[in-house]
């Protein structure tokens, strides 16, 4: 039933190596793209927070299939803008990578928001008290607070990117959802094993991250 | 302005903050016309790719108008059987007996790992080959199939989480008058626990929207985003069609994060509610939702 696996006719364990790599460059990409929102949208400069208001309420209402479509169709191939790949498969991934990252910011910039909430008001009373600057209130006291506070959050935020990577099949990235429809193509006598292998793949992918961080929250939680 | 992070500001963080709004306003200037000027260079400013929405009604007739109710149907069917699929779910999670929680608790977590896209690309696999669905409606079967085992899944999650945010004393209440826990559960805690899962809820409905767009890349579902290549094929203005449908993806996920939101804080106000809401956070995908963040208290 699984000798689809053995004939050698199908790179599985690549395919889920690209979903991975995609997972790491958006989650590293949105963690810091969905910081600077965050702290934006926080800022005491009234066009900055209106500006971190509209991008997330824009961008968080759009489906991630358009986007990607968008970085595709609209930015690289109507535009000519390619993010400097060389081969069709390394334009594509890149433009997933850009596209994850603009929806999954938000995300994450949300997140964060909800994690400043966390931080005591006294906190921040006795940073302004000692005379910090905005600046130095948010990445010296806040931030690090808020972070430890929100990282079961932000782990829903990685486990929903994992699963969002298979929207780049879309823009014809070789990653597991496509692999999983060229099989499915292929050898339609074996749909079931084919459905199993790919779900227990994201199993794979999923349930340890989610344990593993569930722990690192927990133990990094400060504790009041 | 009402933040603990910076003090009301002073005349000279007044002043800072305008040489900052005008720096970002520069930057922000900068990236618009570069953007602007990669778009005319290419050409696609010119008034005959963008008038086509305006001036000719077929493009909202034939494609635009037609595509979004194709969204609106597959949403709101998916969204119909995922409900109460979702809510016996839930409360199966929330089982006295082992031999009901295990399973579902299992087929909860196991649709809950998958990607909506494999669930529809497997089902839309299996009704080609185990089923006689003509291939007109399979798209369609497909989509709602996909979204529905996943939904339901997190339907089950909202659910769970709606009751068990409900006040002990209203298990211990129902149990004190000598209510069954089924009877309890239907006619105490399920009543209380959908209100305070409403905006969850709706919030819930964008998420299902959103994923629509995917059997229309994919599977060929005639919805809203299929209609760009068709559009663009016509007029040969890809960035202006894309740039119209997400806009109409805005307007209508806006007005239902609006209502979920605006649900919310008459949830929390009422006097007659526990005062227990599910966040619409619950749902992982629209992880921080509208709950829970404001402004710096």
């Amino acid at each position: 039933m699984f000798d689809f696996l053995e004939s050698g006719q199908y790179d599985v364990l690549g395919a889920f190596w690209v979903t991975v790599q995609l997972t790491l460059y958006s989650a590293a990409g949105s963690l810091i793209w969905g910081t600077v929102l965050a702290g934006m949208r926080v800022s005491p400069v009234p066009l900055m927070r209106g500006f971190g208001t509209a991008y997330v309420n824009v961008v968080r209402n759009t489906p991630l299939t358009v986007l990607i479509l968008a970085c595709s169709l609209g930015l690289s191939q109507t535009l000519g803008v390619n993010l400097g790949g060389d081969t069709f498969k390394e334009t594509g991934f890149r433009l997933a990578v850009l596209g994850l990252t603009a929806y999954t910011g938000t995300f994450v910039c949300e997140a964060l928001r909800s994690g400043i909430n966390t931080v005591p008001v006294g906190q921040a009373e006795a940073a302004r008290a000692l005379g910090l600057s905005f600046f130095q209130v948010l990445t010296l006291i806040v931030l690090p607070q808020a972070f430890r506070a929100v990282i079961a959050p932000l782990t829903n935020v990685l486990i929903a990117l994992t699963k969002n990577t298979t929207v780049a099949a879309t823009i014809g990235v070789a990653e597991a959802a496509l692999l999983m429809k060229e099989m499915i193509e292929n050898e339609p006598q074996a749909l079931f094993a084919v459905f199993a292998v790919f779900a227990l793949g994201f199993l794979v992918l999923t349930l340890p991250t989610g344990l593993l961080l569930g722990w690192v929250a927990k133990r990094v939680a400060v504790k009041r | 302005m009402t933040s603990v992070l910076y003090d009301a500001p002073g005349p000279k963080a007044k002043a800072r903050n305008w040489i900052y709004s005008g720096i970002f306003i520069v930057l922000l200037g900068l990236a618009l016309w570069w953007a602007l000027s990669l778009m005319a260079e290419k050409g696609q400013l010119d008034a005959d790719k963008w008038s086509p929405f305006v001036t000719d009604s077929q493009v909202w007739t034939t494609f635009l108008i037609p595509g979004l109710l194709e969204t609106l149907k597959a949403g709101a069917i998916a969204m119909v059987i995922a409900l109460p699929l979702g809510a016996l779910l839930g409360i199966g999670r929330l089982s006295d007996h082992a031999w009901v929680r295990g399973p579902v608790g299992a087929v909860v977590e196991f649709f809950r790992a998958i990607p909506v896209l494999m669930l529809m690309l497997f089902s839309f696999a299996l009704y080609s080959r185990y089923t006689a669905l003509p291939s007109d409606v399979r798209p369609l079967y497909a989509c709602v199939t996909g979204l529905v085992l996943y939904n339901a899944s997190v339907i089950a999650e909202i659910v769970r989480a709606g009751v068990l945010s409900l006040p002990r004393g209203q298990t211990d209440a129902a149990k004190a008058i000598g209510m069954r826990k089924g009877q309890s559960m239907v006619h105490v805690l399920i009543p209380q626990a959908v209100t305070a899962m409403l905006p969850a809820l709706v919030s819930q409905l964008v998420v299902i929207l959103k994923d629509t767009a995917l059997a229309g890349a994919l599977l060929g579902l005639a919805e809203l985003l299929s209609m760009a290549r068709q559009i663009s094929a016509n007029y040969a203005n890809t960035i202006a069609t894309l740039f119209v449908i997400a806009l109409i993806y805005i307007v209508v996920n806006f007005a239902l994060t609006s209502l979920a939101s605006w649900l919310e804080s008459r949830q929390r106000k009422s006097k007659k509610s526990t005062g227990a809401v599910v966040a619409g956070d619950v749902a992982e995908v629209d992880a921080g939702g509208a709950a829970g963040v404001g402004e710096a208290p």
